[in-house]
């Protein structure tokens, strides 16, 4: 396998708030078309850690690096342009779905009908375009967010917990949108869930985060198998894991 | 009391006889009154729209209740005084007497939007806190520009915008204190409804007076209509 | 897309906007001058100015902004030269004005006179008094409850003046003495309704009878002709605005004295009338046959007070 490039890059950065230090990375990188899965138990810092990668806070300590070029405290539009956040609770402004869906597109002064119906049919929605997006359901809303995402073409898209909240139908839509996705457009796709078998069925990496800190990212199958670090075993059978001095 | 009521009944039909006859002096005024509160609305919303969003986006808490601070004051603030600082700004001895805008439909303009401009600020501000926060980490990781951030949010917030414009405009149509010191009630220059019903009162006219304040009404009412069906009819169609 | 056509509209929409708003204040500076007439609110409210001012604008091709305001307000408005002329009853303070030199001359243009209303139950018995003076005595000691101007005008003057004359001081904190600081209107909706006695110039009363039922004149007969008492009567004078004051059209004020004090102009004065009125409110001062120099003349004294 061919060295994929570094698109994203952490190095030293810590993130505190309150005297507590909610994210400590000494070394991170992303490469590009990664499928990686972030797992970890709740107050891991697994969504600072995705702020940080959307470019939304600045670290308080180290620095980032996209393409190689350090991040200055407030990046350029450009950048931040790059990389783009499905959350876990869709938030829809009170327009029509298509409009929604085009926002992205309209911000950068884009005009792409087709390509908002495309997405539209993609996530199975194409008969509600023109409805109030929130009178939608949770997973009609949700589905409308990832098309939303998808419509600017990003370099890098992240989702935290984006399907913790659907039923099975809508999360089998987004996930095999997600699929599509990183296929097709080789689309750099990071994301947080807390069900591990999504993690099993999508990602080709998976990572830990333990208080903080990175403790194993590994390919999903080793991670996934008995060979994988004890910590990654406890994490994954439910137990109390206890952060190991080794990373 | 029967002469009030007599008063009261006369002034319905005194207000009728105006607006139906097109009375040219009556036409004058309403030109004069829209132009000078539709005016500072315009200038108070131009102004006071991105200063208030801004401050509902950006501002830290305590910055925050400061700023709020000052516009509960200049919203409380009695319009005749700053109708009086305004005279003094413009007066011919004073530090703006080139602008020549002393009794003239500019001054009134002026003071009025000083006026409107804390509800505006406030009001908006208000209504731009009260937009869910998650919405702004959405915009920004869609790539919005700090300008797109409040554009959307103000969109989303645009209820309690048009609450704040309507406030406004209310607040400066009905303006009696500032405009009269300002304008000084000349007939044919500045006379608008306000100072028109200040003046035919104290001449003891007051079925006239009252004919006049039916029909300010009346136009505040419609002018109002006018925002919020503007308002309903964006809504409706969920456009932007 | 939506937001581009917006971009485009609004630098339009704020361009004819401020043109709208900005456009009266440019159309003033055509032909015609501008001449800015600061005068109290009884004046304006009387109709005289509505009535011959016409002439003047036609004559001087000038428009004559009247500002009615309080006698105060007005001279303020002189000493800011915020105004190019003044036209008050206020003798004194006229007098004052001029030899401070906010203006550069005086003339008298016009008189008519004082009465003093009262409720027609009469409770004071100001009815029986020989004169002002007295009835004002009769009010002091009934108690009987009077309404003051209390805001400096020209009839506030006037009223302390005559209370001073007939010996008495007036304790301000006194129950049945109110003074309200408004115009002459809304004092005698409050006499009217107070039942109290008011110190009223006799026109504005006049134009305001049908709303005062429970008014009546009982110090000054029916008309001027009635009423000889000096002390009662109200002197109008003009004041020319000094031009060392910034922006003052001092050229057009003194053409507008020249006018007001000529014969043709005093006659209509005299010939004035309210709507229902029957009696003259103003009475000219100066000869109506032939033309004076105002200017160079000294002022009368019309008062009797000095």
């Amino acid at each position: 396998m061919a060295a994929a490039e570094v698109l994203l890059r952490l190095s030293g950065v810590r993130q505190s708030y309150a005297g507590r230090c909610v994210v400590d990375v000494p070394e991170l990188q992303l490469h590009q078309g990664e499928f990686l899965a972030i797992l970890g138990p709740s107050g891991a810092g697994k969504t600072t850690l995705l702020r940080l990668l959307n470019l939304l806070e600045a670290p308080h300590e180290g620095a980032l690096f996209l393409s190689g070029d350090r991040l200055p405290g407030r990046p350029l539009i450009e950048h931040r342009r790059r990389v783009t956040t499905v959350f876990q609770r869709p938030k829809l402004l009170s327009r029509s779905v298509e409009q929604n869906v085009a926002l992205g597109l309209e911000m950068r002064g884009i005009s792409d009908p087709a390509r908002v119906a495309m997405l539209l049919d993609r996530v199975g929605l194409k008969d509600l375009a023109k409805v109030s997006a929130l009178q939608l359901s949770g997973g009609e809303q949700q589905r409308v967010a990832l098309a939303r995402a998808l419509a600017i073409q990003p370099e890098i898209l992240l989702l935290d917990e984006a399907t913790a909240n659907l039923d099975p139908l809508n999360t089998s839509i987004i996930e095999n949108l997600l699929r599509e996705e990183h296929a097709t457009q080789k689309t750099t796709i990071i994301f947080v869930t807390h069900n591990q078998f999504q993690a099993r069925r999508l990602a080709e990496s998976c990572l830990l985060m333990l208080e903080g800190k990175v403790v194993a990212r590994s390919a999903a199958d080793h991670f996934f198998s008995p060979a994988a670090d004890l910590q990654v075993r406890s994490f994954l059978a439910g137990e109390l894991v206890i952060p190991s001095a080794s990373s | 009391m029967k002469g009030s009521w007599e008063t009261i009944q006369t002034a319905f039909a005194e207000a009728l006889r105006l607006v139906a006859g097109l009375d040219p002096r009556l036409l004058e005024i309403l030109e004069m009154t829209l132009q000078v509160s539709l005016g500072a609305l315009f200038l108070a919303t131009l102004l006071g729209l991105p200063i208030g969003a801004l401050c509902g986006l950006e501002a830290g808490p305590r910055f925050r209740g400061l700023i709020r601070g000052l516009m509960y004051t200049g919203m409380g603030l009695p319009p005749v005084v700053v109708g009086l600082a305004v005279y003094l700004f413009l007066s011919r001895s004073g530090p703006l007497a080139d602008l020549g805008w002393l009794f003239t439909p500019a001054a009134m303009i002026t003071a009025q939007t000083f006026l409107a401009l804390p509800l505006v600020m406030g009001l908006t501000m208000t209504a731009v806190e009260a937009v869910d926060p998650a919405l702004k980490p959405q915009l920004v990781s869609l790539g919005a520009t700090k300008g797109q951030v409040a554009r959307w949010t103000l969109f989303e917030a645009r209820g309690g915008v048009l609450t704040a414009i309507a406030a406004a405009f209310g607040a400066a149509i009905s303006e009696v204190g500032a405009v009269m010191l300002v304008g000084g009630n000349i007939e044919g220059q500045t006379r608008v409804l306000t100072t028109a019903i200040v003046l035919e009162t104290r001449r003891g006219e007051f079925a006239l007076a009252m004919a006049l304040g039916l029909i300010l009404v009346s136009l505040t009412f419609a002018i109002n209509f006018l925002l919020v069906a503007f308002g309903e009819g964006k809504t409706l169609r969920g456009r932007g | 897309m939506d937001s581009r056509s917006n971009r485009r509209c609004l630098p339009a929409l704020i361009a004819s906007f401020l043109l709208i708003i900005l456009q009266p204040t440019v159309s003033a500076s055509s032909e015609t001058e501008v001449l800015r007439l600061a005068t109290t609110t009884s004046t304006a409210d009387s109709g005289l100015l509505d009535a011959i001012l016409g002439d003047f604008e036609t004559r001087f091709h000038a428009r004559v902004d009247v500002i009615a305001v309080g006698t105060g307000h007005a001279l303020a408005l002189g000493r800011a030269g915020d105004a190019d002329v003044l036209l008050v009853h206020a003798r004194e303070r006229e007098e004052g004005f001029l030899a401070a030199g906010h203006a550069t001359h005086r003339s008298d243009v016009m008189y008519n006179d004082f009465v003093l209303v009262g409720p027609r139950d009469d409770p004071a018995n100001t009815k029986g008094s020989s004169g002002i003076l007295d009835a004002l005595a009769r009010i002091a000691k009934a108690k009987a409850v009077f309404a003051s101007r209390g805001d400096d005008s020209g009839t506030h003057s006037r009223e302390i003046k005559l209370w001073a004359l007939g010996g008495m001081e007036l304790d301000k904190g006194s129950s049945w003495y109110h003074a309200l600081g408004q115009g002459m209107g809304a004092t005698l909706t409050y006499a009217n309704e107070r039942g109290a006695y008011t110190l009223t110039d006799r026109g504005t009363f006049l134009s305001q009878i049908r709303h005062l039922s429970d008014l009546e004149i009982q110090v000054g007969g029916q008309s001027i002709l009635e009423n000889q008492d000096v002390r009662l009567r109200n002197s109008y004078g003009v004041l020319v605005v000094s031009d060392a004051k910034t922006g003052v059209n001092s050229s057009m004020a003194k053409s507008f004295v020249q006018w007001i004090i000529s014969p043709d102009v005093q006659r209509k004065i005299a010939a004035f009338r309210s709507i229902n009125g029957t009696q003259p409110l103003f009475y000219p001062v100066h000869n109506q046959k032939e033309p004076r120099d105002e200017l160079a003349a000294p002022p009368d004294d019309a008062d009797g007070l000095s």
